[in-house]
């Protein structure tokens, strides 16, 4: 790796030079996450959240592969041995919980990490390449996570391994043969759940290779900011440490009492019931749904409910099924063009103000579409899902480039920190205030 | 041309969607969905102030056997507990010879040493509690053609599962007459029950527990009544299916005042750090 901003590295100590002179590690470590990383001055909580995604994959690495010492990959005994290390492992209860409510919060702070993105143009020019790599992630995270949420071998395994293989047999021709391919049989067996198991293990280290790749493109231009205006100057940034480890030490004190918080008082919050049943194929659940950071897509998937006829004969061209299929994965790789969509020249949302409604908008829609991808397929829900699926596309794809070509941005400060120090005069005005009106009043 | 092809993409999909949810929002209006029964009468569990409840909640051990012994004497006549161990038994406070009795009192698949041939034998500590039917088939023929379920992880199989279980064991009662007059065709079925708290109301498990005293609990225990029992058993079952709640919740104590510790800490490293630089 090399950062062409980083500061130069002198190691002070005798060992640090021996080893750096030949194998330039530490020399690494300092320019990536130590005091030879220049970061910009002004970044707010929300640049606290990729951090806190590498701890939580840490977290799923380290109870996972403890897990994985104990769990039986085998259809006959897969859901007792989850009882197993439930009951009779040592601290087998507290791995178990750790890795299940882990994933849902690995997704948690990925969302906030996606839209502080999505608010502070984190993905436009020069870093394009962070946020397609950050795409590939994502769409690994999903990967691995549904692959995980079979393992356990409950109703809700069973039955999302043969909706979500089920996608696959929506294409043409094709599909069929897919969806048997990717099960190894006609239906979620045992050779489906060893090679979920097998690939559960395999991704998350994929996973880890693509984020080191995320760090690395991060590293060349720099981290963004809030005000989204270069860096200009040496007085514009601080060293990464001791400011930024100090901030995400406390970032990540929060995180993990919120975890706690969840992990031993409300650890099965996150799941489903039916997933405490043991798979049986004789038995549908009433309602199928996937873990609750899909819901959203899940929403997408179930709003097409009608087939791309030609009108007036009858004719089908795609049915609905695969409308929502494709729908459904349009929906995360329309991500991959963002940079190219939203053209305004402008990076952060905060000095966009008709960017700013758009984007409350469209996190109020996500989360409708999030509510109702959790509700059975029933009225009204579809019919709701369906506008708020219909925003979904329209805004990245119809609003964000008209946005970009009519609005006109507030001025941008001319440096961060120009923008720090208007902060703080203005912070001091409205502190200074009140005493004098208090004292004028005496 | 990203942005051209792009806005197309959104045009078809957004466009889809519209004429889906017009389609839609059109034969909703038309012909509105009819009520069922079960969205009209299916009630959520009643709220029981459970000893385990909040984050300080422990399970009360006299209760719990008071469950083992409902679960014993009635429920276990169908409803197999094959995740739990007689030696997990010391949890509600029963020492080893008395975990070794009961574990005794039950036969356990073995081998006979002599033939090798599969025979029973008294259960040990280590053992789990058995199964009553061999199979499937063999426990829907002895049921009406329904399997009574494992109840091991009951309390957490359903939503709200201990109070799921007191409201099932109280909740039997006869069809209401309104339910009839309404929905004619719901009436419940030959061999099956009527209960307001089952997700399709009608359950092929008769009220095991039909009357007070039909457990006799021993001296200085609360009256056995019908209700009382549910609790008890529904309390038993909450930790056949939770047997390290107590420990989770003390672990989660000390975890979050060392979290909290630690993250003020943290808070007045921050703040130290960044004290004379703006931002």
């Amino acid at each position: 790796m090399s950062f062409p901003w980083a500061e130069h590295y002198t190691p002070k100590n005798p060992v640090m030079k021996w080893v750096d002179e030949r194998l330039p590690l530490p020399r690494l470590v300092y320019n990536a996450v130590g005091a030879g990383y220049p970061v910009p001055r002004n970044l707010n909580y929300f640049w606290n959240f990729g951090v806190l995604a590498g701890v939580a994959l840490t977290i799923q690495l380290v109870t996972g592969i403890i897990l994985a010492m104990h769990y039986a990959a085998n259809a006959g005994i897969a859901f007792d041995s989850v009882e197993h290390i439930m009951r009779d492992v040592n601290s087998g209860w507290l791995m178990r919980y750790a890795h299940a409510n882990g994933a849902s919060f690995f997704f948690i702070v990925v969302y906030l990490h996606i839209f502080r993105g999505l608010f502070y143009g984190s993905y436009k020019a020069p870093r394009e390449m962070v946020w397609l790599l950050g795409i590939v992630i994502f769409l690994l995270m999903m990967a691995t996570a549904f692959l995980g949420y079979v393992l356990p071998w409950g109703q809700m395994s069973f039955w999302g391994a043969q909706v979500i293989t089920g996608l696959f047999a929506a294409i043409p021709v094709v599909g069929e043969p897919i969806q048997t391919w990717l099960l190894g049989g006609f239906a979620p067996g045992n050779a489906s759940l060893n090679r979920f198991f097998s690939l559960h293990y395999l991704l998350p280290f994929v996973l880890a290779g693509v984020i080191i790749l995320h760090i690395w493109a991060l590293h060349i231009p720099g981290s963004s900011n809030p005000t989204g205006v270069e860096v200009k100057g040496p007085q514009d940034t601080v060293p990464f440490h001791p400011y930024y480890t100090a901030k995400d030490g406390f970032g990540l004190g929060i995180f993990l009492i919120i975890f706690a918080l969840v992990l031993f008082f409300a650890p099965n919050s996150m799941g489903h019931p039916d997933n405490y049943i043991a798979a049986n194929p004789m038995s549908t659940p009433a309602h199928i749904v996937p873990e609750w950071y899909f819901w959203p897509f899940y929403a997408i998937l179930r709003a097409f409910t009608m087939d791309l006829t030609i009108p007036f004969t009858g004719i089908v061209i795609i049915e609905a099924k695969l409308l929502g299929v494709m729908a459904m994965f349009a929906s995360i790789l329309l991500l991959f063009f963002l940079s190219w969509i939203d053209t305004s020249p402008v990076r952060s949302g905060k000095y966009r103000p008709l960017f700013k409604k758009f984007f409350v908008l469209l996190v109020i829609d996500v989360l409708i579409l999030g509510y109702c991808g959790g509700a059975p397929a029933e009225e009204p829900f579809v019919m709701i899902s369906q506008l708020a699926a219909a925003y979904y596309f329209a805004h990245f794809l119809i609003i964000l480039p008209i946005i970009a070509s009519i609005e006109r941005p507030d001025p941008l400060p001319g440096s961060i920190t120009e923008a720090v120090l208007a902060k703080s005069t203005h912070t001091h005005d409205d502190a200074a205030s009140p005493a004098s009106a208090a004292a004028a009043a005496e | 041309m990203v942005r051209f092809l792009g806005g197309l993409v959104g045009l078809f999909f957004a466009g889809m969607l519209l004429l889906s949810f017009i389609w839609g929002a059109v034969s909703y209006v038309s012909d509105p969905p009819a009520a069922t029964a079960e969205q009209e009468f299916h009630k959520h569990p009643i709220q029981v102030a459970w000893s385990f409840n909040g984050p300080f909640g422990k399970y009360d051990k006299a209760q719990l056997q008071r469950g083992f012994q409902v679960y014993s004497e009635v429920c276990s006549a169908c409803h197999s507990l094959h995740q739990v161990t007689f030696r997990s038994l010391a949890d509600l406070g029963y020492n080893e010879a008395e975990i070794k009795a009961i574990a005794k009192a039950r036969q356990v698949p073995a081998i006979d040493p002599n033939t090798g041939e599969a025979t029973t034998a008294p259960g040990a500590p280590a053992d789990k509690f058995p199964l009553v039917y061999p199979n499937d088939v063999a426990a829907r023929a002895a049921n009406n053609s329904a399997i009574p379920p494992d109840l091991s992880l009951m309390a957490k199989a359903r939503h709200d599962g201990s109070n799921y279980i007191h409201s099932i064991l109280v909740g039997y009662q006869d069809q209401p007459a309104e339910l009839l007059r309404k929905f004619p065709d719901a009436k419940t079925g030959e061999g099956l029950h009527y209960n307001p708290y089952f997700a399709n109301l009608n359950l092929a498990m008769a009220p095991p527990l039909s009357a007070e005293g039909q457990v006799t609990y021993a001296e200085g225990q609360p009256k056995p009544t019908v209700d009382q029992m549910a609790q008890d058993v529904s309390a038993f079952l909450t930790w056949a299916a939770e047997p390290k709640m107590e420990t989770r919740k003390s672990t989660g104590l000390g975890v979050l005042i060392f979290l909290l510790f630690g993250t003020v800490l943290a808070y007045m490293a921050y703040q130290n750090i960044w004290s004379t630089k703006e931002h």
